[in-house]
């Protein structure tokens, strides 16, 4: 029954790594960045719920949808400012810039909330489960992620195979001249890739202080980075990819504390990502690119 | 394309590196994520607040440094070091100082980094310090009394706890040690029989939180406490304990002991009621300042136990915690109340050496040493506090248990 217990913490946990996943696998994908800020815009949504939930004491629903609304005009703000300029520039101007944002985040966030960690309150109000006599008991936030990173999952999947803009998401990842050459406005295209990347984020920002509820202008930075794994795991651009790497580095970092040992968790999820990237270099679902010589 | 990935794993994998080795595992232990732990020099600056203490003409002033984590995410510690050792310095002053003198402040910042912190010594020494009331955490204490050592400065710490940060003679400290708050722990639950069968869930990356657990580990055995899960958790993953917390909850853990932070047992309180999983959880000094975490539901903490020198609403502390909160608009902690005595401290052993402001460091600190084993101060963190040749605080702990979002003194 504990293993039990330990495999769907396990899974709500690598949810939350796989929301997070999905933002870096998108923008990685279509605009070929690694946008390290991604964390950061994580934390930026959770204060956003908090401030307008606990500080103004608004409605949790108007607390995610105004994390969305921000997040969304952040990321988008940030690819304008920050990242459309070095379009086209080494791909290692832009990483060291989305490490620069990634820092203007934190230390602003730590500007205006300050250091002292901040109790979140959680969002979600559903009732824990209990299951054999009690002897299994799944909080209503472990559920309520689980749910929304499928939800989020299929809609997102649908949205890009069905729609026109998520196939010019799709044409942009694969050929950007090609694309434009057919008509694509490819800013655009990019804009609305970071526009959901970053409304993910707030998503996952909300789900994660739900479930470990402390809050500081740091809060974002590891999780981040865990998903940015999670992403490069599962096979960084593809999107089922990066909910698969989430879902299962989340089940071996619980996994490895409950039965191996709780310090070295850590290093045994980066131990399999190095094993994993030395059998198959693009990552679980990731594709075989052949270069042409 | 590839490139860009192994580029970025690259930049993750220095950025990991950076958390293990920069911050040396400082005793605030807090968040040094990847991201995280390093700010850049230019902030370093800006943070690094003067606060002078205006010096009158005539008795000239003597220069006392502080030094804490004043910007990053240990500030909270630091900011509270800085603004206890003001309140003191202030009301020194207007009690017509030391011999005369009055006192000078200047509080730079370290980020809690042990090479910052030594920058931090220099700035100050070229200020004119002729006194520390510093650092404020344990690891970037270790590489400052180095420093002291050398130069022969009076170092007084007002939070550091690790055995090495008084090691040197010329440098002493006001909160326990380490192994103090530990062996203290066991005795306190072994002696009041609260329970027999206790898990630990400590902190392995930081001094702090593994000393103290390694000297109850040793003092529980003594004491008829069986150690029944110890669970670690590290700086880089201590968001989720839901893992540790069911292995103590199967282990049959009658009490949890949690020689960690209060940002981190905050999250244990809340994960532990979500399981339903309510044993006594028994803190250290670090849990200090959980009811203070904003929005905390303080009923998730009831019945909470911890040691600490210092409680805000005690009644010797309701002075002090007015003049704080009206000062800085929040309640003030441990830290706080470490820095307030040791800066108490030091006027109470300078006004006995005969320190004036024209003697330089060296001969203060060959005037202090002896004197600081002659004082006794009755502060907010302990009555009738004397010190011993080796720098160590001989005080009582004081036990208090969370009851109704108080503090109840035991």
């Amino acid at each position: 029954m504990s293993f039990l217990s330990y495999l769907i913490n396990g899974i709500s946990l690598g949810s939350i790594y796989a929301i997070i996943a999905l933002g870096y696998t998108m923008v990685y994908g279509i605009a070929k960045m690694l946008n390290f800020a991604h964390g950061d815009i994580i934390m930026v949504g959770a204060f956003t719920t908090f401030t307008v939930v606990s500080t103004m004491g608004g409605n949790p629903i108007v607390g995610i949808l105004a994390a969305v609304v921000v997040c969304t005009v952040l990321g988008v703000t940030i690819e304008r400012v920050a990242y459309k300029p070095l379009r086209g520039t080494s791909p290692l101007a832009v990483l060291i810039t989305a490490i620069g944002v990634s820092y203007l985040l934190q230390n602003v966030a730590l500007l205006i909330f300050g250091s002292n960690s901040k109790q979140f309150t959680s969002v979600v109000t559903v009732p824990a489960l209990k299951l054999a006599d009690g002897q299994l008991s799944i909080s209503g936030v472990t559920m309520v992620t689980i749910i929304s990173s499928i939800v989020i999952m299929v809609v997102l999947t649908t949205f890009i195979n069905k729609t026109k803009i998520g196939q010019a998401m799709l044409a942009v990842s694969e050929d950007k001249g090609a694309a434009t050459l057919m008509g694509i406005d490819v800013n655009r295209t990019i804009a609305v890739t970071f526009a959901i990347g970053s409304a993910l984020a707030a998503l996952a920002g909300v789900l994660l202080c739900s479930a470990y509820p402390s809050l500081t202008p740091y809060t974002g930075s590891m999780p981040g980075i865990k998903a940015f794994v999670a992403a490069v795991f599962g096979g960084i651009g593809s999107i089922p990819g990066a909910m698969l790497g989430g879902i299962i580095l989340g089940v071996i970092e619980n996994l490895s504390k409950a039965y191996i040992s709780s310090q070295l968790s850590d290093a045994i999820v980066f131990s399999v990502l190095i094993i994993v990237l030395l059998v198959r270099p693009t990552g679980i679902l990731g594709k075989q690119i052949h270069e042409k010589v | 394309m590839k490139k860009v990935v192994s580029l970025g794993l690259a930049a993750v994998m220095a950025a990991s590196l950076t958390a293990c080795g920069g911050a040396d595992a400082p005793a605030t232990d807090a968040a040094t994520t990847a991201a995280g732990g390093e700010t850049t020099a230019a902030e370093a600056q800006d943070g690094a607040e003067q606060s002078e203490a205006a010096p009158s003409a005539e008795g000239g002033s003597i220069k006392i440094g502080v030094i804490g984590p004043l910007t990053g995410d240990a500030a909270a510690y630091g900011l509270a070091v800085q603004h206890g050792a003001e309140i003191a310095a202030e009301e020194i002053n207007a009690a017509g100082g030391i011999n005369g003198a009055t006192i000078e402040l200047n509080a730079q910042d370290d980020e809690a980094d042990p090479e910052k912190s030594v920058n931090a010594y220099n700035t100050l020494k070229d200020w004119g310090m002729q006194m520390l009331v510093g650092t404020t955490t344990s690891g970037a204490c270790i590489a400052v009394a180095a420093e002291t050592a050398n130069d022969n400065m009076f170092q007084i710490t007002p939070s550091g706890s690790a055995v090495e940060c008084v090691q040197n003679p010329n440098a002493f400290r006001v909160c326990f040690s380490d192994p103090d708050q530990g062996t203290a722990s066991a005795k306190y639950i072994g002696e009041n029989k609260m329970a027999t069968k206790v898990a630990i869930i400590y902190d392995s990356s930081s001094v702090y939180s593994d000393g103290i657990r390694e000297t109850f580990v040793s003092e529980a055995a003594g004491q008829g406490i069986e150690i029944v899960a110890s669970e670690a958790f590290t700086a880089d993953n201590k968001t989720d304990f839901s893992v540790q917390l069911d292995k103590a909850k199967e282990a049959g853990a009658e009490l949890v002991f949690l020689p960690i932070y209060y940002q981190e047992a905050s999250i244990i309180l809340k994960q532990a009621a979500d399981k339903e999983f309510a044993p006594i959880f028994f803190g250290v000094d670090g849990m200090d300042g959980i009811l203070s975490v904003e929005n905390f539901d303080t009923s998730l903490a009831e019945g909470v136990m911890l040691l600490t020198p210092f409680a805000a609403d005690a009644d010797d502390a309701k002075d002090f915690t007015s003049k704080y909160v009206e000062a800085y608009g929040e309640t003030p902690n441990q830290f706080a109340a470490d820095a307030y005595d040791a800066v108490y401290a030091v006027a109470e052993a300078a006004k006995q050496a005969g320190v004036t402001p024209d003697m330089d460091y060296s001969s203060i600190c060959d005037a202090m040493v002896p004197a600081m084993t002659q004082i006794s101060i009755d502060g907010l963190t302990g009555t009738g506090t004397t010190w011993n040749e080796a720098g160590e605080p001989n005080k009582d702990p004081k036990a208090v248990k969370i009851v109704g979002g108080k503090y109840e003194m035991q």
